[in-house]
Protein backbone atom coordinates (compact mmCIF):
# COMPACT_ATOMS: atom_id res chain seq x y z
CA UNK A 1 0.00 0.00 0.00
CA UNK A 2 1.18 3.69 -0.94
CA UNK A 3 0.38 7.02 0.10
CA UNK A 4 -2.47 7.57 -2.37
CA UNK A 5 -3.48 3.76 -1.54
CA UNK A 6 -3.93 4.89 1.94
CA UNK A 7 -5.21 8.05 1.10
CA UNK A 8 -8.04 6.47 -1.08
CA UNK A 9 -8.98 2.87 1.35
CA UNK A 10 -9.72 5.72 4.10
CA UNK A 11 -12.11 7.94 1.87
CA UNK A 12 -14.19 4.53 0.67
CA UNK A 13 -14.89 4.37 4.21
CA UNK A 14 -16.87 7.75 3.89
CA UNK A 15 -19.18 6.25 0.96
CA UNK A 16 -22.81 4.82 1.98
CA UNK A 17 -24.90 2.63 0.47
CA UNK A 18 -26.97 4.47 -2.28
CA UNK A 19 -24.78 7.41 -2.55
CA UNK A 20 -24.10 9.20 -5.39
CA UNK A 21 -20.64 9.73 -5.53
CA UNK A 22 -18.51 11.95 -8.31
CA UNK A 23 -14.44 10.93 -8.47
CA UNK A 24 -12.28 13.46 -9.40
CA UNK A 25 -9.83 12.67 -11.93
CA UNK A 26 -6.12 11.32 -10.85
CA UNK A 27 -6.15 10.00 -6.69
CA UNK A 28 -9.48 10.23 -5.79
CA UNK A 29 -10.53 8.05 -8.47
CA UNK A 30 -8.50 5.26 -6.50
CA UNK A 31 -11.17 5.11 -4.14
CA UNK A 32 -13.73 2.83 -6.23
CA UNK A 33 -11.15 -0.08 -5.94
CA UNK A 34 -11.33 0.37 -1.96
CA UNK A 35 -14.89 -0.14 -1.41
CA UNK A 36 -16.11 -2.84 0.55
CA UNK A 37 -17.17 -5.84 -1.67
CA UNK A 38 -21.21 -5.66 -2.29
CA UNK A 39 -20.84 -1.72 -1.71
CA UNK A 40 -23.67 -0.07 -3.50
CA UNK A 41 -22.24 2.97 -4.50
CA UNK A 42 -23.44 4.69 -7.74
CA UNK A 43 -20.59 6.96 -9.35
CA UNK A 44 -21.15 9.89 -11.86
CA UNK A 45 -19.31 10.51 -14.13
CA UNK A 46 -20.19 14.39 -15.22
CA UNK A 47 -19.65 13.88 -18.95
CA UNK A 48 -23.05 12.28 -18.50
CA UNK A 49 -23.28 9.47 -16.72
CA UNK A 50 -24.56 7.69 -13.72
CA UNK A 51 -23.58 4.14 -13.04
CA UNK A 52 -20.10 4.28 -13.89
CA UNK A 53 -17.73 1.17 -13.55
CA UNK A 54 -14.11 0.07 -14.39
CA UNK A 55 -13.44 -0.52 -18.23
CA UNK A 56 -15.50 -4.66 -18.13
CA UNK A 57 -14.24 -7.52 -20.37
CA UNK A 58 -13.63 -7.72 -23.85
CA UNK A 59 -17.27 -7.57 -26.22
CA UNK A 60 -18.52 -4.89 -23.44
CA UNK A 61 -16.80 -2.19 -24.35
CA UNK A 62 -18.37 1.21 -26.33
CA UNK A 63 -16.16 4.08 -27.88
CA UNK A 64 -18.75 6.56 -26.70
CA UNK A 65 -18.23 5.91 -23.16
CA UNK A 66 -15.79 7.41 -21.43
CA UNK A 67 -15.09 9.19 -18.00
CA UNK A 68 -14.27 12.43 -17.29
CA UNK A 69 -10.53 12.33 -17.64
CA UNK A 70 -11.24 10.65 -21.65
CA UNK A 71 -10.19 7.00 -20.47
CA UNK A 72 -12.66 4.28 -21.08
CA UNK A 73 -14.87 2.88 -18.68
CA UNK A 74 -18.00 0.57 -18.11
CA UNK A 75 -21.67 0.99 -17.82
CA UNK A 76 -23.31 -1.28 -14.54
CA UNK A 77 -27.28 -2.54 -15.88
CA UNK A 78 -29.38 0.27 -14.72
CA UNK A 79 -26.64 2.77 -15.74
CA UNK A 80 -27.98 6.16 -17.36
CA UNK A 81 -26.50 8.59 -19.60
CA UNK A 82 -27.85 12.50 -19.96
CA UNK A 83 -26.67 15.59 -21.14
CA UNK A 84 -24.23 17.99 -19.72
CA UNK A 85 -26.77 20.49 -18.44
CA UNK A 86 -28.69 16.94 -16.46
CA UNK A 87 -25.18 16.18 -15.46
CA UNK A 88 -24.42 19.63 -13.79
CA UNK A 89 -27.86 20.24 -12.39
CA UNK A 90 -27.66 16.87 -10.59
CA UNK A 91 -24.25 18.19 -9.01
CA UNK A 92 -25.71 21.82 -8.33
CA UNK A 93 -28.84 20.92 -7.37
CA UNK A 94 -28.36 18.95 -4.65
CA UNK A 95 -28.27 15.64 -5.73
CA UNK A 96 -25.21 14.67 -5.21
CA UNK A 97 -24.10 13.45 -1.91
CA UNK A 98 -20.38 12.97 -2.50
CA UNK A 99 -17.61 14.02 -4.37
CA UNK A 100 -14.11 13.69 -4.15
CA UNK A 101 -11.79 15.96 -5.33
CA UNK A 102 -7.78 16.56 -5.27
CA UNK A 103 -6.50 19.55 -3.90
CA UNK A 104 -3.30 22.09 -4.18
CA UNK A 105 -4.23 23.92 -1.02
CA UNK A 106 -6.82 23.99 1.65
CA UNK A 107 -6.97 27.53 4.07
CA UNK A 108 -7.64 27.72 7.32
CA UNK A 109 -11.11 28.16 6.82
CA UNK A 110 -11.73 25.11 4.70
CA UNK A 111 -11.57 26.62 1.15
CA UNK A 112 -9.61 24.92 -1.58
CA UNK A 113 -7.84 25.71 -4.10
CA UNK A 114 -7.27 22.92 -7.05
CA UNK A 115 -7.83 24.00 -10.57
CA UNK A 116 -4.81 26.42 -11.13
CA UNK A 117 -1.45 27.70 -10.30
CA UNK A 118 -1.41 31.12 -12.35
CA UNK A 119 1.64 31.13 -14.45
CA UNK A 120 2.41 27.48 -14.74
CA UNK A 121 -0.30 25.61 -15.09
CA UNK A 122 -3.54 26.94 -16.31
CA UNK A 123 -6.07 23.73 -17.37
CA UNK A 124 -9.08 25.19 -16.34
CA UNK A 125 -11.33 24.66 -13.86
CA UNK A 126 -13.49 22.23 -16.05
CA UNK A 127 -16.29 21.06 -13.48
CA UNK A 128 -14.28 21.36 -10.13
CA UNK A 129 -15.91 24.96 -9.24
CA UNK A 130 -19.49 23.44 -9.61
CA UNK A 131 -18.49 20.11 -7.81
CA UNK A 132 -17.34 22.01 -5.06
CA UNK A 133 -20.22 23.97 -4.99
CA UNK A 134 -22.85 21.79 -5.13
CA UNK A 135 -21.93 18.77 -4.09
CA UNK A 136 -23.88 17.75 -0.86
CA UNK A 137 -20.57 16.31 1.01
CA UNK A 138 -16.69 17.62 -0.11
CA UNK A 139 -14.23 15.27 0.47
CA UNK A 140 -10.19 16.43 -0.32
CA UNK A 141 -7.46 13.56 -0.94
CA UNK A 142 -4.38 15.27 -1.19
CA UNK A 143 -0.63 14.55 0.03
CA UNK A 144 -0.19 16.06 3.03
CA UNK A 145 2.83 18.24 1.82
CA UNK A 146 4.21 19.00 -1.78
CA UNK A 147 7.71 18.94 -2.11
CA UNK A 148 8.26 19.47 1.91
CA UNK A 149 5.67 22.63 1.62
CA UNK A 150 2.32 22.20 3.53
CA UNK A 151 -0.88 21.99 1.46
CA UNK A 152 -2.97 23.09 4.22
CA UNK A 153 -2.31 26.47 4.90
CA UNK A 154 -3.24 29.61 6.82
CA UNK A 155 -4.81 31.41 3.69
CA UNK A 156 -4.67 29.92 -0.01
CA UNK A 157 -2.20 31.62 -1.95
CA UNK A 158 -3.51 30.02 -5.28
CA UNK A 159 -6.88 30.94 -6.09
CA UNK A 160 -9.70 29.39 -4.78
CA UNK A 161 -12.15 27.02 -6.36
CA UNK A 162 -15.54 28.45 -4.10
CA UNK A 163 -16.13 30.30 -1.06
CA UNK A 164 -17.83 26.54 0.24
CA UNK A 165 -16.21 24.99 2.84
CA UNK A 166 -14.90 21.44 2.05
CA UNK A 167 -16.32 18.95 4.73
CA UNK A 168 -13.40 16.39 4.82
CA UNK A 169 -9.73 16.45 4.49
CA UNK A 170 -7.61 13.08 3.77
CA UNK A 171 -4.11 12.99 3.45
CA UNK A 172 -1.25 10.51 3.95
CA UNK A 173 -0.64 11.60 7.29
CA UNK A 174 -4.15 12.89 8.63
CA UNK A 175 -8.02 12.95 8.52
CA UNK A 176 -9.12 17.03 9.40
CA UNK A 177 -12.33 18.09 9.47
CA UNK A 178 -13.15 21.91 9.12
CA UNK A 179 -15.49 23.40 11.55
CA UNK A 180 -16.94 26.85 12.28
CA UNK A 181 -13.88 26.90 14.57
CA UNK A 182 -11.64 26.20 12.49
CA UNK A 183 -9.68 22.81 11.74
CA UNK A 184 -10.05 19.98 13.70
CA UNK A 185 -7.55 16.66 13.47
CA UNK A 186 -9.43 13.64 13.57
CA UNK A 187 -7.35 10.83 12.82
CA UNK A 188 -3.60 10.10 12.03
CA UNK A 189 -1.95 7.73 9.52
CA UNK A 190 -0.37 4.44 11.09
CA UNK A 191 2.63 5.28 12.59
CA UNK A 192 2.41 8.97 12.15
CA UNK A 193 2.39 11.05 15.66
CA UNK A 194 0.25 14.16 16.28
CA UNK A 195 3.14 15.98 16.42
CA UNK A 196 4.45 15.13 13.02
CA UNK A 197 1.14 16.38 11.40
CA UNK A 198 1.24 19.53 13.74
CA UNK A 199 5.21 20.26 12.02
CA UNK A 200 3.66 19.61 8.35
CA UNK A 201 0.64 21.82 8.67
CA UNK A 202 0.83 25.77 8.32
CA UNK A 203 -2.75 26.22 9.58
CA UNK A 204 -3.84 25.97 12.69
CA UNK A 205 -5.43 22.61 13.96
CA UNK A 206 -7.41 21.69 16.94
CA UNK A 207 -6.52 18.77 18.57
CA UNK A 208 -8.88 16.93 20.53
CA UNK A 209 -7.56 14.82 23.84
CA UNK A 210 -7.98 11.35 22.13
CA UNK A 211 -6.97 11.39 18.09
CA UNK A 212 -7.15 7.56 16.82
CA UNK A 213 -5.20 6.11 13.86
CA UNK A 214 -6.92 6.13 10.51
CA UNK A 215 -9.23 2.82 10.63
CA UNK A 216 -7.22 0.90 7.87
CA UNK A 217 -6.40 -2.20 8.10
CA UNK A 218 -3.92 -3.69 5.73
CA UNK A 219 0.08 -3.77 5.05
CA UNK A 220 2.36 -0.68 6.09
CA UNK A 221 2.89 2.52 4.08
CA UNK A 222 5.26 2.65 1.85
CA UNK A 223 6.66 6.19 2.06
CA UNK A 224 9.32 7.84 -0.27
CA UNK B 1 -37.03 21.14 -46.59
CA UNK B 2 -33.94 19.13 -47.60
CA UNK B 3 -31.55 19.06 -45.02
CA UNK B 4 -29.30 16.77 -46.55
CA UNK B 5 -26.31 18.44 -47.51
CA UNK B 6 -22.54 17.01 -48.69
CA UNK B 7 -19.86 17.38 -46.51
CA UNK B 8 -17.93 19.51 -48.24
CA UNK B 9 -20.93 21.99 -48.93
CA UNK B 10 -21.90 21.99 -45.02
CA UNK B 11 -18.81 23.52 -44.15
CA UNK B 12 -18.61 26.04 -47.07
CA UNK B 13 -21.57 27.55 -45.24
CA UNK B 14 -19.30 28.92 -42.40
CA UNK B 15 -17.17 32.03 -43.36
CA UNK B 16 -13.94 32.42 -41.94
CA UNK B 17 -14.32 34.34 -38.42
CA UNK B 18 -17.48 32.68 -37.48
CA UNK B 19 -18.60 31.49 -34.13
CA UNK B 20 -18.81 28.14 -33.86
CA UNK B 21 -20.36 25.51 -30.72
CA UNK B 22 -18.54 22.13 -31.63
CA UNK B 23 -20.35 19.53 -29.35
CA UNK B 24 -18.40 16.44 -27.64
CA UNK B 25 -16.24 16.20 -24.58
CA UNK B 26 -12.70 14.85 -24.83
CA UNK B 27 -13.83 14.57 -28.52
CA UNK B 28 -16.18 11.88 -27.56
CA UNK B 29 -19.71 12.99 -29.31
CA UNK B 30 -17.43 15.70 -31.47
CA UNK B 31 -18.87 15.41 -35.23
CA UNK B 32 -15.50 14.36 -36.42
CA UNK B 33 -15.66 14.75 -40.25
CA UNK B 34 -17.04 18.03 -40.46
CA UNK B 35 -13.98 18.72 -37.81
CA UNK B 36 -11.99 17.42 -40.36
CA UNK B 37 -13.48 19.62 -43.53
CA UNK B 38 -12.81 22.61 -41.40
CA UNK B 39 -9.04 21.47 -41.80
CA UNK B 40 -9.47 20.73 -45.65
CA UNK B 41 -11.43 23.95 -46.13
CA UNK B 42 -9.11 25.94 -43.85
CA UNK B 43 -11.24 28.23 -42.25
CA UNK B 44 -9.38 30.60 -39.91
CA UNK B 45 -10.48 33.11 -37.10
CA UNK B 46 -12.64 31.17 -35.54
CA UNK B 47 -14.11 31.29 -32.73
CA UNK B 48 -14.99 28.30 -31.20
CA UNK B 49 -17.48 27.30 -27.85
CA UNK B 50 -16.90 23.57 -26.60
CA UNK B 51 -16.37 22.03 -23.19
CA UNK B 52 -12.74 21.62 -24.36
CA UNK B 53 -9.87 21.18 -26.67
CA UNK B 54 -9.43 17.54 -26.66
CA UNK B 55 -6.09 16.24 -27.40
CA UNK B 56 -3.52 17.68 -30.26
CA UNK B 57 -4.44 15.08 -32.67
CA UNK B 58 -8.07 14.67 -32.12
CA UNK B 59 -11.17 16.45 -32.58
CA UNK B 60 -11.43 20.25 -31.97
CA UNK B 61 -7.18 19.77 -30.53
CA UNK B 62 -6.53 19.75 -34.78
CA UNK B 63 -8.17 22.82 -35.37
CA UNK B 64 -5.71 24.53 -32.51
CA UNK B 65 -2.82 22.66 -34.17
CA UNK B 66 -3.93 23.92 -37.65
CA UNK B 67 -4.07 27.61 -36.00
CA UNK B 68 -7.52 27.87 -37.11
CA UNK B 69 -8.64 28.96 -34.04
CA UNK B 70 -8.84 33.08 -32.90
CA UNK B 71 -10.77 32.41 -29.35
CA UNK B 72 -11.95 29.28 -27.13
CA UNK B 73 -14.30 29.48 -24.86
CA UNK B 74 -13.80 26.11 -23.02
CA UNK B 75 -14.72 24.57 -19.35
CA UNK B 76 -11.06 23.52 -19.63
CA UNK B 77 -7.54 23.33 -21.92
CA UNK B 78 -6.06 20.41 -19.82
CA UNK B 79 -5.64 18.06 -22.43
CA UNK B 80 -3.98 19.86 -24.62
CA UNK B 81 -0.62 21.23 -24.47
CA UNK B 82 -0.82 22.84 -27.78
CA UNK B 83 -4.00 25.20 -26.99
CA UNK B 84 -1.84 26.30 -23.27
CA UNK B 85 1.31 27.07 -25.14
CA UNK B 86 -0.64 29.25 -27.97
CA UNK B 87 -2.46 30.90 -25.26
CA UNK B 88 0.54 31.49 -23.31
CA UNK B 89 2.42 32.82 -26.54
CA UNK B 90 -0.42 34.97 -26.51
CA UNK B 91 -1.56 33.32 -29.82
CA UNK B 92 -4.89 32.48 -29.09
CA UNK B 93 -7.67 33.84 -26.50
CA UNK B 94 -8.91 31.27 -24.35
CA UNK B 95 -11.89 32.46 -21.93
CA UNK B 96 -12.56 29.52 -19.32
CA UNK B 97 -16.11 28.98 -18.09
CA UNK B 98 -17.00 26.62 -15.27
CA UNK B 99 -18.15 23.34 -16.90
CA UNK B 100 -21.63 23.87 -15.61
CA UNK B 101 -22.23 27.20 -16.19
CA UNK B 102 -20.95 26.73 -19.96
CA UNK B 103 -23.95 24.21 -19.89
CA UNK B 104 -26.11 26.88 -18.61
CA UNK B 105 -25.30 29.73 -20.62
CA UNK B 106 -25.78 27.64 -23.69
CA UNK B 107 -28.76 25.91 -22.66
CA UNK B 108 -30.11 29.77 -21.92
CA UNK B 109 -29.45 31.21 -25.13
CA UNK B 110 -31.47 28.32 -26.59
CA UNK B 111 -34.46 28.33 -24.59
CA UNK B 112 -35.11 32.02 -25.03
CA UNK B 113 -33.61 32.93 -21.17
CA UNK B 114 -31.95 36.37 -20.51
CA UNK B 115 -29.19 34.57 -18.43
CA UNK B 116 -28.77 32.33 -15.45
CA UNK B 117 -28.02 32.77 -11.67
CA UNK B 118 -25.69 30.08 -10.73
CA UNK B 119 -24.09 30.06 -7.34
CA UNK B 120 -21.12 28.42 -8.83
CA UNK B 121 -17.93 30.57 -9.09
CA UNK B 122 -19.44 33.26 -6.40
CA UNK B 123 -15.71 34.88 -4.43
CA UNK B 124 -13.74 33.23 -7.21
CA UNK B 125 -12.01 34.79 -10.36
CA UNK B 126 -14.62 33.55 -12.18
CA UNK B 127 -16.64 36.05 -10.75
CA UNK B 128 -14.85 38.69 -12.31
CA UNK B 129 -16.71 41.51 -13.97
CA UNK B 130 -20.06 39.87 -13.33
CA UNK B 131 -23.00 41.26 -11.13
CA UNK B 132 -24.14 39.25 -8.27
CA UNK B 133 -27.74 39.05 -7.03
CA UNK B 134 -28.92 37.74 -3.78
CA UNK B 135 -31.58 35.91 -3.87
CA UNK B 136 -33.44 34.64 -0.24
CA UNK B 137 -30.08 35.46 1.06
CA UNK B 138 -28.01 33.38 -1.38
CA UNK B 139 -25.74 35.03 -3.25
CA UNK B 140 -25.93 34.24 -7.41
CA UNK B 141 -23.48 35.16 -10.47
CA UNK B 142 -25.46 36.32 -13.67
CA UNK B 143 -24.31 34.49 -15.93
CA UNK B 144 -25.26 35.83 -19.88
CA UNK B 145 -26.58 33.35 -22.44
CA UNK B 146 -23.71 32.02 -25.20
CA UNK B 147 -25.09 32.14 -28.31
CA UNK B 148 -22.73 31.08 -31.89
CA UNK B 149 -23.48 31.41 -35.56
CA UNK B 150 -23.15 27.89 -36.25
CA UNK B 151 -23.52 24.78 -34.04
CA UNK B 152 -22.08 21.60 -35.59
CA UNK B 153 -23.39 18.53 -33.35
CA UNK B 154 -22.22 15.09 -33.62
CA UNK B 155 -25.08 12.10 -32.79
CA UNK B 156 -25.10 8.89 -33.50
CA UNK B 157 -28.31 8.33 -35.38
CA UNK B 158 -30.16 10.81 -37.47
CA UNK B 159 -33.40 10.10 -39.80
CA UNK B 160 -34.09 12.32 -42.67
CA UNK B 161 -35.96 14.95 -40.73
CA UNK B 162 -32.89 15.64 -38.59
CA UNK B 163 -34.30 13.87 -35.49
CA UNK B 164 -30.96 13.33 -33.60
CA UNK B 165 -30.21 10.35 -30.70
CA UNK B 166 -27.00 10.21 -29.35
CA UNK B 167 -25.20 6.87 -27.49
CA UNK B 168 -23.85 7.55 -23.73
CA UNK B 169 -22.05 9.77 -22.80
CA UNK B 170 -21.25 11.47 -26.44
CA UNK B 171 -24.64 13.20 -25.73
CA UNK B 172 -22.71 15.74 -23.63
CA UNK B 173 -23.58 19.00 -25.00
CA UNK B 174 -25.28 18.55 -28.25
CA UNK B 175 -27.92 18.39 -27.38
CA UNK B 176 -27.97 22.17 -25.56
CA UNK B 177 -25.81 23.54 -28.90
CA UNK B 178 -28.44 22.48 -31.05
CA UNK B 179 -30.97 24.77 -29.83
CA UNK B 180 -28.19 27.47 -29.66
CA UNK B 181 -26.80 28.50 -33.08
CA UNK B 182 -28.73 30.22 -36.04
CA UNK B 183 -27.63 27.40 -38.18
CA UNK B 184 -27.02 23.30 -37.16
CA UNK B 185 -25.64 21.63 -38.85
CA UNK B 186 -25.75 18.10 -37.80
CA UNK B 187 -23.13 14.84 -38.45
CA UNK B 188 -24.56 11.67 -37.57
CA UNK B 189 -22.71 8.14 -38.05
CA UNK B 190 -26.00 6.75 -39.77
CA UNK B 191 -28.71 8.30 -41.22
CA UNK B 192 -32.30 6.04 -41.21
CA UNK B 193 -35.52 6.09 -42.71
CA UNK B 194 -37.98 8.81 -41.18
CA UNK B 195 -40.20 6.79 -38.67
CA UNK B 196 -37.05 4.75 -37.46
CA UNK B 197 -35.99 6.31 -34.31
CA UNK B 198 -38.96 5.99 -32.07
CA UNK B 199 -40.92 9.84 -30.74
CA UNK B 200 -39.82 8.78 -27.17
CA UNK B 201 -35.92 7.93 -28.59
CA UNK B 202 -35.14 11.21 -29.92
CA UNK B 203 -33.15 13.36 -28.23
CA UNK B 204 -32.59 16.72 -30.56
CA UNK B 205 -36.29 17.51 -31.93
CA UNK B 206 -35.87 17.93 -36.25
CA UNK B 207 -37.42 21.49 -36.05
CA UNK B 208 -33.38 22.41 -34.65
CA UNK B 209 -31.34 20.78 -37.05
CA UNK B 210 -30.66 22.88 -40.51
CA UNK B 211 -28.99 20.50 -42.08
CA UNK B 212 -27.35 16.98 -42.26
CA UNK B 213 -24.13 15.77 -43.26
CA UNK B 214 -24.52 13.30 -46.13
CA UNK B 215 -23.55 9.53 -45.19
CA UNK B 216 -20.41 8.28 -47.15
CA UNK B 217 -21.90 6.49 -49.48
CA UNK B 218 -20.68 2.60 -49.91
CA UNK B 219 -22.44 1.61 -52.71
CA UNK B 220 -25.36 2.55 -55.20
Amino acid sequence: MDEKDLIARRIALELKDGDLVNLGIGLPTLVARHLRPGATVLFQSENGLIGMQPLPEEGLQDEDLIDAGGGPIGAIPGACAFDSAMSFGLIRGGHLDVTVLGGLQVDQKGMLANWTVPGKMVPGMGGAMDLVTGAKRVIVAMTHAAKGAPKIVARCSLPITSLRRVDLIVTDMAVIEPTDKGLVLKEVAPGISVQAVLQATEAELTVPADVPEMPVAGRPVERP
Amino acid sequence: MKKVISLADAVALIPDGAVLMIGGFLAVGSPRRLIDELVRQRKTGLTIIANDTARPDVGIGKLVVEKLVRKVIVSHIGTNRETQRQMMEGEIEVELVPQGTLAERIRAAGFGLGGVLTPTGVGTVAAEGKPTITIDDRVFLLEKPLRADFALIGAKQADYSGNLEYALTARNFNPLMAAAAAVVIAEAEDIVPIGVIPPDSVITPNALVDYLVAKVRHHG
